[in-house]
């Protein structure tokens, strides 16, 4: 009965092209019932992740069998709808998680990794020991001291700020989910911040995006981390004068 | 002026007109987090109270902005039409909500009053309004824009087609244009966000279409959503720019964090002219607003944000654009949290625009983190029809796999025009009636004269 009701868009072809959802075909003029159902799907899984949760046990496992202690911290969004509407306080640390970098006294470090929940702590969950395991033997190869890693809570990118400030560290690099679309809902996210303070804006910074399994790979993003930092250790800065000179984009295509 | 009232044993004052507006706005996001926002639903209520009460005429005593400090204050007070003014220069706010929804505000009263009315007191009424105030006010309106084809006549409904790729693929866009076109899609304009600010990008693509839109005399206009520089410098290489694009704020620094000023946007509305390529008309501008776009460049000096965003229009009408289109859920939840407060703002908008002459289009949506979803967007575009809204978005599913958001899809459109008998542009129903794409009822016919394969073959 449906197929019948269905009227198919002779240019199916076309879809090599693009991964836009064209060609839908109709139902009267509406859109057929299993693509409503896929699309329904795909938003689904966005609206999962962003109310995702950072499994912390399972990272400070992980984190142990790579000789990296951790610390656990919380921004000043409570729950995740305050978070939606309050980015401001998901750039501040709470008043017990400040406490507890301050009193960690450390000597100053090169560099400290912020893992955050962002928008998509799916993505992070996949995407941030991967990453960290190819990551850390390439920078303790080059003698970079390093700080107990940080897993943040209904956090935002600039919650590294604080975070690298408290533990005296020369350079903090947030991984953070992104805001998950429809075509993908587990790309994470890095900012890498030299000489971090609290107040910095995003001009300050490199990022480093799409990191997931289809999009920017693991490999490649560690080989473009050890780029960036090795440059900025050099330059002593993050931001627009750091340019990612590694790569070579063609956008026309 | 004091503004001032009681309410039980509690006194509510509010120290000037542009905290008063603020309160007096319609709870969302964005206003709490600018900490401009009524503290309590009672202070809100009162604060409408307030704001009934005070006379149009305070609206030119009291700039909420420094007339001084800020272009945007001047151009709305320098052109203020006080002949127009005149009729209503006695009423409150309250007495301008009343009128409005009575029969005395028809379409011809309404389109001679608009210039007589500031982006305040247009914000300032739409404060005191119910939704379905907004849209029966709206629906009154009649804003005709024309270039190619004629856009805003009532009983129409157009569309932007948005064949946006990730990587600006001349394929990818071109795939999604042909699957537009087919289900006709695109009368209001073949409108690109490019994924970069490349003027080679921005050419290519322009040829592209222009190149369409001879081989099948297709009566459109084309735009790529590039900074206004960008299609200056393009137009002076005489590259076929039909619309020029930009995004607008509502004060000057917002403004100037766009690269903007309105000796800017006069140079890039006169360059367009100079090409002369509109056919049945001359509108060619082409804006983009959005509530909270002053907030996040920290340029809203404590202002609500629908009362920037009114602001943004008053600098809009200088330049007799084709069309307005704000962007009403792309912001995020920060500044509308969820359906019900994108549903109010978009309604807000279309009211404001309206009112203030404009040709206003939305793109309905929303993203990923917002409390929203495709049911939201199912209610606003029929509100939005019903009110009359010039233009909405066309986009393959929904699904705009570049600015990574959802909007409305070429079937939506479709949708609309079935259950309201809307019709899309005239000279572009003739062109489609005439190649066989869709029949009278809008049902996709089989066979095309308009042959499929060569068409996509000319794209490419």
């Amino acid at each position: 009965m449906s197929e019948e009701l269905q009227q198919h868009d002779n240019w199916e072809e076309l879809k090599t092209f693009t991964e836009a959802r064209i060609a839908l075909g109709r139902v009267g003029v509406s859109i057929p019932l299993k693509e409503s159902l896929a699309f329904k799907l795909a938003h689904a899984h966005a609206r999962d992740a962003v109310f995702s949760s950072l499994a912390i046990e399972k990272m400070q496992e992980e984190l142990k069998a790579l000789n990296l202690k951790s610390i656990i911290v919380q921004s000043k969004a409570t729950t995740r709808a305050v978070y939606l509407q309050r980015p401001d306080w998901g750039r501040m640390l709470d008043e017990n998680s400040w406490e507890k970098l301050e009193n960690t006294m450390l000597a100053q470090v090169d560099i400290a990794i912020v893992i955050s929940d962002g928008l998509s702590a799916t993505a992070v969950n996949h995407n941030a020991i991967p990453l960290l395991e190819q990551l850390i033997p390439l920078l303790r190869k080059e003698n970079y001291s390093m700080a107990p890693v940080t897993l943040a809570i209904q956090a935002r990118v600039a919650i590294g700020d604080a975070i690298g400030h408290l533990l005296s560290a020369k350079m903090v690099i947030n991984l953070i989910g992104e805001r998950p679309g429809l075509s993908a809902s587990d790309s994470m996210g890095a900012y890498l911040t030299y000489h971090p303070e609290i107040g910095l804006t995003d001009e300050r910074r490199n990022c480093i995006s799409n990191i997931r399994p289809k999009g920017l790979s693991i490999a490649a993003a560690a080989q473009k981390f050890v780029y960036l930092i090795r440059e900025a250790f050099i330059l002593k800065c993050t931001g627009i004068a750091l340019k990612d000179n590694n790569e070579n984009q063609n956008t026309l295509s | 002026m004091r503004y001032k009232t009681n309410i039980g044993h509690i006194v509510y004052e509010f120290t000037d007109l542009k905290c008063l507006l603020a309160k007096a706005s319609p709870l969302r996001s964005g206003d709490v987090l600018a900490g401009v926002a009524a503290s309590s639903n009672e202070e809100r209520i009162a604060a409408q109270m307030v704001l009934a009460d005070v006379p149009l005429s305070q609206f030119l005593n009291e700039a909420i902005v420094p007339y001084e400090t800020d272009e945007v204050t001047r151009l709305i007070i320098d052109t203020h039409d006080s002949a127009a003014f005149t009729t209503i220069q006695s009423f409150t706010v309250g007495n301008l909500r009343d009128w409005l929804l009575s029969d005395h505000a028809d379409t011809i009263s309404l389109q001679k009053l608009s210039r007589g009315l500031t982006p305040e007191m247009v914000a300032a009424v739409s404060k005191l309004m119910r939704n379905q105030d907004l849209i029966l006010v709206a629906q009154k309106i009649e804003i005709i824009t024309k270039f190619r084809n004629t856009i805003g006549l009532k009983g129409h409904l157009s569309t932007r087609l948005q064949p946006n790729h990730p990587t600006d693929s001349l394929k990818g866009i071109a795939a999604s244009i042909v699957d537009g076109l087919m289900y006709g899609s695109g009368d209001a304009v073949i409108g690109i966000n490019p994924a970069t600010d490349s003027p080679k990008t921005a050419s290519a693509l322009l040829y592209l279409i222009d190149g369409l839109r001879l081989k099948f005399e297709i009566p459109i206009q084309s735009c790529i959503l590039t900074h206004l520089t960008t299609s200056i410098d393009l137009i002076a290489k005489n590259t076929p720019v039909d619309l020029v694009f930009q995004s607008i704020a509502g004060t000057q620094k917002a403004n100037e964090s766009f690269g903007i000023n309105l000796q800017l946007l006069t140079e890039g509305y006169e360059a367009g002219l100079s090409l002369k390529r509109g056919t049945v008309g001359n509108n060619l501008m082409y804006f983009e607003t959005g509530q909270g776009s002053a907030l996040s460049a920290n340029a809203h000096f404590n202002i609500d944000q629908q009362t920037c965003e009114a602001r943004a229009y008053g600098v809009a009408r200088h330049y007799h654009p084709l069309l307005v289109n704000s962007v009403v859920g792309f912001i995020g939840p920060e500044y509308l949290y969820d359906g019900k407060q994108i549903t109010r703002a978009g309604l807000e908008d279309h009211f404001c625009g309206k009112l203030l002459g404009l040709p206003m289009g939305m793109d309905i949506c929303y993203t990923n983190h917002a409390e929203a979803d495709q049911d939201d967007m199912d209610n606003l575009m029929t509100l939005l029809g019903v009110a009359g809204v010039n233009f909405i978005m066309g986009i393959p599913g929904s699904d705009d796999t570049m600015l990574n958001y959802q909007t409305t899809s070429f079937h939506d459109a479709l949708y609309l025009r079935r259950v309201l008998g809307l019709k899309a542009s005239p000279e572009f129903e003739a062109w489609f009636l005439k190649q066989g794409i869709l029949d009278k009822s809008y049902n996709r016919l089989s066979n095309p004269a308009l042959n499929l394969n060569y068409l996509f073959k000319e794209l490419q």
